[in-house]
């Protein structure tokens, strides 16, 4: 492509593998670090021949001008960056940082909820309450005590962290929905709950708040292309209406979402996604898988 | 010298351009129009009057010196006619294949005045020039002095591109930004490569940067950094914004959030820019068997035309007004309909229908009338009562236009009008001092030719901010040491021509 003939892409700096399928992949890009605030995703493109997807902002470093990725290797796309993204290496394209960033107002005491892949992205928002002056819950759920990652980077910016296992192999037995009800049992005066994870997660933390009536955000995470608003692939129902998540959101009231219909409409390419991801496992049997950057 | 031609003398027939056949090409992605050979270019320009007063000129948004490129094709000057045409347009090759010349520069032609005479085929020599100019790589790059000003332009789209080509030329350091991660904007996610293929646009957009200028993709203006911190910390000293419109309507009907109801932009993209359309490439792309594309401007011909191409059996248009109203040029609905796809004129979607597994099972429509003038005197369509059917389909493409894009509003101060467009004034001034806007973010979707004329526009507004000189008119080779003697350019307004004998 034209312009900066040197230009290789976005440079990795550092690499964490927290399990056989979750990584973390800092990427050096200053302006971005400068830039994001707590809320804010990227998107990402490994190589000519890839999709682009997006990726929520899970740390960034002012100092270090470094942004941080958590991926949860789950198809194609994420499986080969897992395989082909090591320090020195380097993305095609990173463009961010994207959608609207959290509103962070005058709540005084905030539970922030991550689940499955919605740990990572929790923490910018947790920091970002705790350093506006709030008392910051965190509760985050892994299926198992394996997983746990980030419990210390949690405990250092928030006042208390509640850890939830599926097997109770760590913390509280059972998913985040459990430690979100404890936390608003111990605080009565708990303004604010924020939830990130699977939809259905999110549907369920936005039904244990309902009819306690505190206010509750979710950021949504449908299928992107553009993620700048043009191509409306990631509308979602909020209340009566439909806004595009990457422009309007991607943080909405957990209360006006239609989870249903953004579930139904995550599987879009259900069939598609199986098919990329077989035929990219079979040509890294055979050895004919394109490497990247080619 | 040749006779002069009179419009009795001239060709009658326009030259005949070649095109793929219609069976063949709705199955490949290959340019449909060829361009002209060198004969039929000399025929197409022997049809030109060289009209004093040329209606065509002006018919141009851009204002090429159509009569000047087509007298030195006549000369047999093909070098010479691209100089001509790139003093004023330095994207021939995309212009001659996108512009809607019958309302421009060929509507006004005087031999298309004449009874039974074709306008002369501009558009098709101004493609024949610029893909010539291609295929030899020449470049027209005018002696560029730096003048130290520094100038951003926000979106690599059509206007940006014309904004940057001026504002290069007139010496400043000149960069654009990108959002996605190749430059073109509308011409690299929107337009097919059947109308105009990636490689024309790659040859444009090196053109411009043997002038200069810089493109940087992957940012997001508005959130990498706002337009105040441009003018500001990053020390622009001006800033055009060409962002386009965007985000894409949808029809508001029940079921238009099901799976298979797509903006057509979101087809485009994925398909023409993200290139799922080619073997090996990881964006998934959806294809319906049965296809149904709401809307019948230029968009959703494209939208139309992809469907069919990607092999759905049944390509239906369905548009509430007739055909006369159909906001697509002309050229665009007749390839359409050669490639066999179904118009539903004066036709309206109800309701998308569902499998019952979020999926789309059958559009149901409502066919409609023209009743009396609105205000603005157009026909508007009403419902026939008792009209409606419904018919299976897998596959609804929306095209029924865009909205403004909120991320220059939600991210500067910039004073936007009710629609949520961005303010301008007779200059294309912003509300911020130094910060111009030009094309779609300005007045809503219109064309890539306007687009240009409106980053023009704004250049010329901005080097008058800026104080330079209007650079315009001197884009000419270097004259010879006789045209400059005394130091005097010759083409300078105001100069008096001294020759040295």
């Amino acid at each position: 492509m034209p312009s900066h003939p040197d230009h290789r892409g976005f440079e990795i700096v550092a690499r964490e593998d927290f399990s056989d399928v979750t990584y973390l992949l800092e990427v050096h890009h200053p302006q971005m670090a400068k830039a994001a605030r707590a809320g804010q995703f990227v998107i990402v493109m490994l190589h000519e021949h890839g999709e682009r997807i997006p990726l929520t902002i899970a740390d960034f470093d002012r100092q270090k001008g470094t942004i941080t990725l958590v991926i949860q290797a789950v198809g194609k796309t994420t499986r080969e960056m897992q395989q082909v993204c090591r320090v020195g290496t380097h993305l095609l394209a990173l463009t961010g940082p994207m959608g609207e960033p959290s509103h962070i107002g005058g709540q005084r005491h905030v539970v922030c909820v991550g689940g499955g892949l919605g740990v990572a992205p929790i923490f910018p928002q947790a920091r970002a309450y705790k350093e506006s002056g709030a008392t910051v819950v965190a509760v985050v759920g892994f299926r198992s005590k394996d997983l746990v990652f980030w419990e210390d980077k949690f405990r250092a910016c928030c006042d208390e962290v509640i850890v939830c296992t599926d097997d109770g192999s760590a913390g509280l037995k059972g998913n985040v929905t459990t430690g979100l009800r404890q936390a608003l049992d111990a605080d009565p005066e708990i303004d604010e709950v924020v939830a990130i994870g699977p939809p259905v997660m999110m549907k369920a933390c936005a039904e244990v708040t309902r009819p306690r009536n505190i206010k509750t955000v979710v950021s949504l995470n449908p299928i992107m292309v553009d993620g700048t608003g043009m191509c409306g692939g990631c509308r979602v129902k909020i209340g009566t209406g439909i806004k595009f998540a990457c422009v309007d959101g991607p943080d909405f009231d957990a209360h006006q979402v239609d989870f249903d219909d953004l579930m139904v409409r995550l599987k879009r390419f259900s069939e598609t996604e199986k098919a990329a991801l077989a035929r990219w496992e079979e040509g890294c049997r055979l050895g004919t898988a394109q490497p990247a950057g080619k | 010298m040749a006779k002069k031609k009179t419009i009795k003398t001239i060709p009658r027939e326009r030259a005949l351009v070649e095109e793929q056949n219609p069976a063949l090409r709705a199955r490949n992605f290959d340019e449909v129009t060829f361009c002209l050979s060198p004969e039929q270019a000399q025929i197409e320009t022997d049809r030109c009057i060289e009209c004093p007063n040329p209606g065509c000129v002006k018919g141009c948004p851009v204002g090429v010196d159509i009569r000047g490129f087509v007298a030195k094709l006549a000369a047999g000057d093909i070098r010479g006619a691209y100089e001509v045409i790139t003093e004023t347009n330095l994207l021939p090759a995309v212009c001659g294949r996108v512009c809607p010349q019958e309302h421009q520069c060929e509507g006004a032609c005087v031999v298309g005045k004449a009874k039974g005479l074709a306008p002369v085929a501009i558009g098709r020599l101004e493609r024949f020039v610029g893909d010539t100019a291609i295929a030899n790589g020449w470049t027209n790059i005018p002696y560029i002095e730096p003048n130290g000003y520094k100038v951003g332009i926000v979106g690599s789209g059509p206007a940006g591109m014309a904004c940057a080509a001026d504002m290069a030329k007139a010496g400043c350091d000149v960069t654009v930004y990108e959002a996605f991660h190749v430059p073109g904007g509308v011409l690299r996610y929107g337009i097919p490569d059947f109308r105009l293929p990636n490689s024309v646009i790659d040859a444009e957009i090196a053109n411009l940067e043997k002038l200069g200028v810089k493109f940087e993709c992957n940012v997001l203006v508005g959130r990498l950094f706002t337009i105040e911190q441009m003018i500001g910390e990053m020390g622009f000293d001006a800033v055009f914004i060409g962002t386009g419109a965007g985000y894409p309507t949808f029809p508001g009907i029940p079921g238009d959030n099901l799976n298979g109801v797509l903006s057509a932009n979101e087809l485009l993209t994925r398909c023409n820019m993200m290139r799922a359309k080619d073997g090996g490439f990881d964006t998934p792309l959806p294809i319906g068997t049965r296809v149904a594309v709401i809307g019948a401007g230029n968009t959703a011909m494209d939208a139309l035309r992809v469907c069919k191409r990607l092999g759905a059996a049944e390509v239906r248009c369905i548009y509430r007004r007739s055909r006369a109203e159909a906001p697509a040029r002309v050229e665009e609905v007749h390839h359409a309909e050669e490639e066999g796809i179904d118009f539903q004129w004066l036709t309206a979607p109800v309701e998308v229908l569902d499998d019952g597994k979020g999926n789309v099972r059958a559009l149901r429509c409502i066919r409609m009338e023209l009743g009396a003038p609105d205000a603005s005197g157009r026909r508007s369509p009403v419902p026939v009562a008792g009209s409606e059917y419904e018919f299976d389909c897998d596959l609804v493409v929306v095209a029924i236009g865009t909205n403004a894009n909120p991320i220059i509003g939600q991210t500067s101060r910039i004073k936007l009008d009710k629609r949520g467009y961005i303010a301008t004034d007779a200059d294309l001034a912003t509300s911020i001092p130094g910060v111009y806007a030009g094309g779609d973010i300005v007045t809503g979707a219109a064309t890539v030719i306007k687009a240009m004329g409106a980053g023009r526009r704004a250049a010329r507004s901005m080097k008058r901010y800026l104080g330079l000189r209007d650079t315009d008119a001197v884009y000419r080779p270097v004259p010879s040491w006789r045209e400059r003697a005394f130091g005097l350019d010759p083409e300078e307004h105001n100069a008096v021509r001294v020759r040295v004998s």
